[in-house]
Formats: C-alpha cells, structure tokens, sequence
C-alpha cells in the first residue's frame, strides 16, 4: 500500500481515475467550493472598493493626489500595467507553447492560466484609461475621422500597444473559449437552470463527433501558433515604450527580451500561487498534483535564471557602455533613495529563486505560497524600478527628485489585484478550471502507455525474446 | 420517378473505443452490405486523432481561413493606416514621411495575426458544424465516458448493422428516420 502511495506520488496523475470521476469532481467545484473561496472573494470586493474610491477621488479631484507631476507623469500606473501585461504571459506560456511541445502534464493547469492572460490583461487595460486623467477623453485615441484633426501618432509606440494589446486580448479570449467548448458540453449535459441555458449557448451545438475533433485540434494549434509571436510581440511594443526614448536607462537594446523573460517569469510565479490556492479552494488534489507542481516550479526556476542573466546583461551593458546619465541611475540605483526597492527586487527575483532548487520545496503548496508571491513581489518592483529612478534622475538636473506615489496611486493599485481576484473568482466557478477532456486524454494515453509496457513484458516472458512489437489491442479509457 | 429507399441513422453507445474501433474495421472490411466508413461518424469524449487511420483521412480547412484572414489583415492593415496617416495632413511631419511604412510595419504584423485569429475561428465554427441545432441522435454519456457510432444506413441492412454492433458488445442502440430534404 505504501509503495503504491509512493508510486502515485511520483505520478503527473493516476491513471486509474475514472473519467466519471473526473467529470463529477470538477463539477461539484463549480457548486461547493470550500469557505476559503468565499473568503477570497470578500477580500477581492473590498479590495476593489478600495480602488473604486480611490478612482472617484482623482476624477472628482483631478491628478495631484496621485502625485503625478513633472518629470513623474507616470510612475505606478504604468509599472502595474506592465506588471499585468507581462503576468498575462503565463496562459501563453503553459496552454501554446507547451502544447507544441506535446508536454501532457499542462493539461490539468492550463485552464486557469489561460483565464488568468485573459483577466491580467483586462486588468492591464484599465491603467492607461485612468492614467489618461481626463478619462472621459478616452476615445480621442481611437482613429476616428474628425474635423478636429484627431488622428493617433502612429509612429509612438503606445499606438502600436493599443492594437497590440487588442489583438492579444482577442486572441486570448478566443483560444480561452475554443478550448473550454468540449468541457461546455459536458457542463451542458449536467447543469439545470440559468447554468444550462449558459452552457447550452456557449457550447454552440457540441457533439464530440469526429468531425468536430478534427477541426477543433487544428484550430487550437493554429490559434497556438498565432498567439505565441502575438504574446512576444505585446511585450516587445511594451518594452518599445521606454527602449525608444532616450531616457538614461531606457535606452537599451536587450529591453524586449528582457520584458519577455520577465513577464514569463511573473506568470510562471502567478501560476503557483493559484495553483495552491485552488487545489485548496475547490480539493482539486487528484489533478493539481504536486509532480505537477513541482514541474511548474523547475520551469520558473529557469525562466528566473534567464530573467537574472538579462539583468546582468542589461547592468553590464550601461557600465561599459559609458553612457554617463544611465551609469548615474544605475549607481542610484544600488546606492541612492530606491536601492531599498531595487535590492529587494534582485533578492526576490535573482535569490529568492534558489529556494526551488530544493525538491522538498517544491513539493511543500504551502511553502509556495508566500515565495511565489515574493517572486511576483519582486516582479513588480522590477517594473517599478525600471520608471521611478528614470524620471527622478533624468537629463535634466534641474528635475532631479525623489518620488513616493500619492495613496490615489497606492488605492488604485492595490484595486486592480482585488478587479483581478473577483473576476478570476467569478470565472473559476462559473467555468470548469479543470480541463475535463484534457484530463480525461491524459488518463487513457497513460493507461495505454502502461496496458502496452505489460503487454510488451508478457510478449518478452513468453518468446524469452527482447524488443518484441506490442501487441495492437489496447485498454479503454472509461 | 424511382422512389428512394427510406433509411436510417442509427446510433451504437460502446463503453470502449477499442469495440467502437472493431465494428469500424469490420465495415472496413465490407461485413455489412450497403454500408461504407463515408457514412460513419465517431462521437466520442476524448480527441482520437488514430481514427483517422481507420477512416481515412478526411477534410479539415480550418488552415486555408487562417492564411485567408492573415492575408487579409496584413493588407487590410496597410491601406487602413495608410488611409488614416494620409487623411491627416493637417499635423506637422517635422519633415518626416506622411506615410511611415518602418512604423506601419509593426501594426501590419499585429492586424496580421488579429484578422487570422479571427478566421481560423470563423473556420473552425464553419469546418465543425457548429450553431446549428444539435442532433436528436445524441446522449449525454458520449460527454461521460462511453463512445458512440452513428451510422447511416437504408431499412434493409439496418438488422445486419445492429448484429455487428451486438457483436462488439454494444451498450445500447438507437435509431431515427432520417427524412427527405
């Protein structure tokens, strides 16, 4: 009995899991999650209360509470909104580019990753809107034809971010819906009420024949396909919003893959923290596993390492690039009034890290928990990092300053995690956050792994021959 | 004119793929008359991209809306921003040109993969079939755990079809007139 513990344990999933199973466990977690949801979720709104105050305050006020003034035009609204945009990378990641790489074990996970790109980037959205101080102006960034003379600067990059950011947040939400369609389905055979009229909608007509499977793997591949260089390129234009201007420690070249490496970095750390919370919330024990878990951390354990290189590639590059005002924020940088923020970014991002070298660790949830908060802690004052010690130490030393953001800033900040926790929340118990049929997948490809490998070893034992084919007839699934 | 003879759709539930599969091979292997693997349709809660093997590879364009909307966007892109950078000649260029094909590039690239995103989504609800109204021939278990095979079949060779499913140890059979258009 121990022994087979032990086996299950080193198992991305068992495989004995019935498919009824697994349909009934992860609908009962849209009906009876356990009271750490509902906590979360009261957490969530009063966090957004907090950011709607803060919001009505600076429209009613105008911009001066928030601190915003020369050369601080924009300091935390646009590090929260490249924190979002680059925590929107981690759906990417687990759901297109592992699923190019035929890696099974994203298959229990990558539903809420992919929820998560869609959410961090609605989130992300809302930054440059409030940011806009005069927000009922918005629309003059459209390109509508007007007398006025109202055409956007298409040659700025914040142009090339808006439809960047379009794009990304369509093709997110379509590859979301495409690949939650089967599980609709099954959702639709077993729901009553509101919820079937919802899921009978949004299945559109499902069946699960051949036909549909067919179309359906070429879909999600080609949509895979189109939203890995989208999600490359949104980070690379958010990158271009300070690579292009020639603000001391801006103007690098290694920016775009340094924005990228971070913004896997944050997702992947992102992923574990609701990877914990909702195998806790919704008992998802038998899916969420922990060689699952531990797998997600060896691939943020990398990416942190690329990201730690790119820092140092970045450092290394502003110091013998003689460049005098750049090498001056750098120097600030570790010495001056923010080294507290930028050494605590390079230990919660560069140091803290190593700890998932340590296998117990990374089988420990609960000690994943707060690190991988720490990691996205640190993620965030990367961000930080990279606008305020910029704009206090600009070219001109006339302007030069010390920056600390107004609690306008601080409330619509701390907002936009409750904005982004209620509608995750909403969606995780509205919408499988397991892959049903994916899971399902999973479970027969590895029972017929093993039917063959038993299959194989009979063969051998009977001929007393080795590297004897496997037999053809293979075990069901169900 | 020659009346048509009437047929069928009948619907075999199997709690394996691997009997579903059999009674396919047996089609394969002209078993049953009248019937052929055109007129069979696999309904089943996994993917089994294998099928294909025993069906024969059938059509799938998903990939020509893809190229088509990417095309598309790519040069529905270069003449919209054209169109709007050259509708505005009001706003000083500073010397630079009115139409920026560098710039224009970047967002070319981004409607490129929007509109062929946006098609290959049109093409998988065109290429599955899907919004239309759904199949009365169907069953909540095929979402659960059992495999289910739909065949096309005239009055006559309907008692050889349902032995063969019986043969393959089939759950439960079904069938439904399949009326004239």
């Amino acid at each position: 009995m121990a022994e087979e513990t032990t086996t299950i344990a080193a198992k991305d999933i068992d495989e004995k899991i019935a498919w009824a199973k697994i349909n009934s466990d992860v609908l009962r977690s849209m009906e009876n999650p356990r009271m750490g949801y509902w906590l979360a979720i009261g957490v969530s709104i009063a966090m957004l209360m907090v950011g709607i105050y803060s919001e009505v305050y600076q429209y009613n006020t105008g911009m001066g509470p928030a601190n915003l003034n020369n050369p601080h035009m924009w300091d935390l609204y646009i590090s929260t909104f490249v924190f979002w945009i680059g925590m929107s990378h981690s759906g990417t990641l687990l759901s297109a580019i592992l699923h190019l790489f035929h890696a099974d074990w994203r298959k229990p996970i990558y539903r809420f990753a992919e929820a998560m790109t869609t959410f961090s980037l609605m989130t992300a959205l809302i930054f440059p809107i409030i940011h806009l101080g005069r927000v009922w102006n918005m629309h003059w960034v459209i390109p509508y034809y007007s007398d006025r003379g109202i055409w956007p600067n298409f040659r700025s990059p914040l142009v090339w971010d808006a439809f960047a950011i379009t794009a990304y947040l369509t093709a997110s939400v379509l590859f979301l819906y495409i690949g939650m369609i089967p599980d609709l389905a099954i959702c639709r055979d077993n729901a009553v009420g509101w919820r079937r009229r919802l899921y009978t909608f949004m299945s559109i007509g499902w069946r699960g024949d051949d036909r549909q499977w067919r179309n359906f793997r070429k879909t999600y591949l080609l949509m895979a396909c189109f939203l890995i260089p989208l999600a490359v390129s949104v980070h690379s234009i958010v990158a271009a919003d300070f690579a292009m201007a020639i603000m001391p420690g801006w103007h690098v070249t290694s920016f775009p893959p340094y924005f990228v490496a971070g913004a896997l970095y944050s997702g992947c750390a992102a992923i574990i923290t609701l990877f914990v919370l909702l195998r806790y919330f919704f008992k998802f024990e038998q899916y969420m596993t922990l060689p699952i878990l531990e797998k997600t951390c060896k691939l943020t354990f990398a990416i942190a390492m690329v990201w730690s290189y790119l820092n140092l590639i970045e450092f290394a590059s502003v110091w013998y690039g003689h460049d005098i005002p750049a090498k001056e924020v750098l120097i600030a940088k570790f010495s001056g009034p923010y080294s507290p923020f930028f050494l605590g970014m390079l230990f919660c991002g560069s140091v803290l890290p190593f700890t998932l070298a340590f296998k117990k660790i990374r089988r420990s949830p609960w000690l994943l928990l707060p690190i991988s908060i720490f990691l996205n802690v640190g993620m965030w004052l990367e961000r930080y990092m990279i606008v305020a010690p910029t704009l206090s130490l600009s070219h001109h030393p006339w302007t030069w300053d010390v920056m600390w953001p107004g609690w306008v800033e601080w409330g619509i900040v701390f907002g936009s995690f409750g904005w982004f926790g209620l509608l995750f929340l909403i969606f995780v118990k509205v919408f499988p956050s397991v892959s049903m049929y994916e899971v399902k997948e999973m479970v027969y490809h590895r029972r017929r792994v093993i039917f063959e490998d038993a299959e194989l070893r009979a063969h051998e034992v009977k001929t007393g021959a080795s590297g004897a084919q496997p037999l053809t007839s293979t075990p069901e699934g169900s | 004119m020659a009346r048509k003879t009437p047929k069928k759709r009948l619907l075999g539930l199997f709690g394996d793929f691997d009997q579903a599969i059999n009674v396919i091979v047996d089609i394969r292997h002209y078993e049953v008359p009248g019937v052929s693997v055109d007129n069979i349709t696999i309904k089943s809660p996994i993917e089994h991209p294998e099928i294909e093997e025993i069906l024969g590879e059938r059509p799938c364009h998903v990939s020509k809306f893809s190229l088509s909307g990417a095309l598309f966007g790519l040069i529905f892109g270069a003449f919209f921003l054209a169109a709007a950078q050259a509708n505005f000649l009001i706003q000083p260029q500073g010397g630079k040109p009115v139409i920026t094909l560098t710039s224009n590039l970047v967002l070319m690239y981004e409607m490129m993969i929007l509109f062929g995103v946006l098609a290959t989504f049109v093409g998988f609800l065109v290429g599955s079939g899907l919004m239309h109204r759904r199949s009365i021939l169907d069953d909540q278990m095929i979402s659960l755990d059992q495999v289910g095979i739909v065949i096309e079949v005239e009055d006559e060779n309907i008692d050889p079809v349902r032995r063969l499913f019986k043969k393959h140890n089939v759950l439960e059979i079904r069938d439904r007139e399949i009326r004239e258009q």
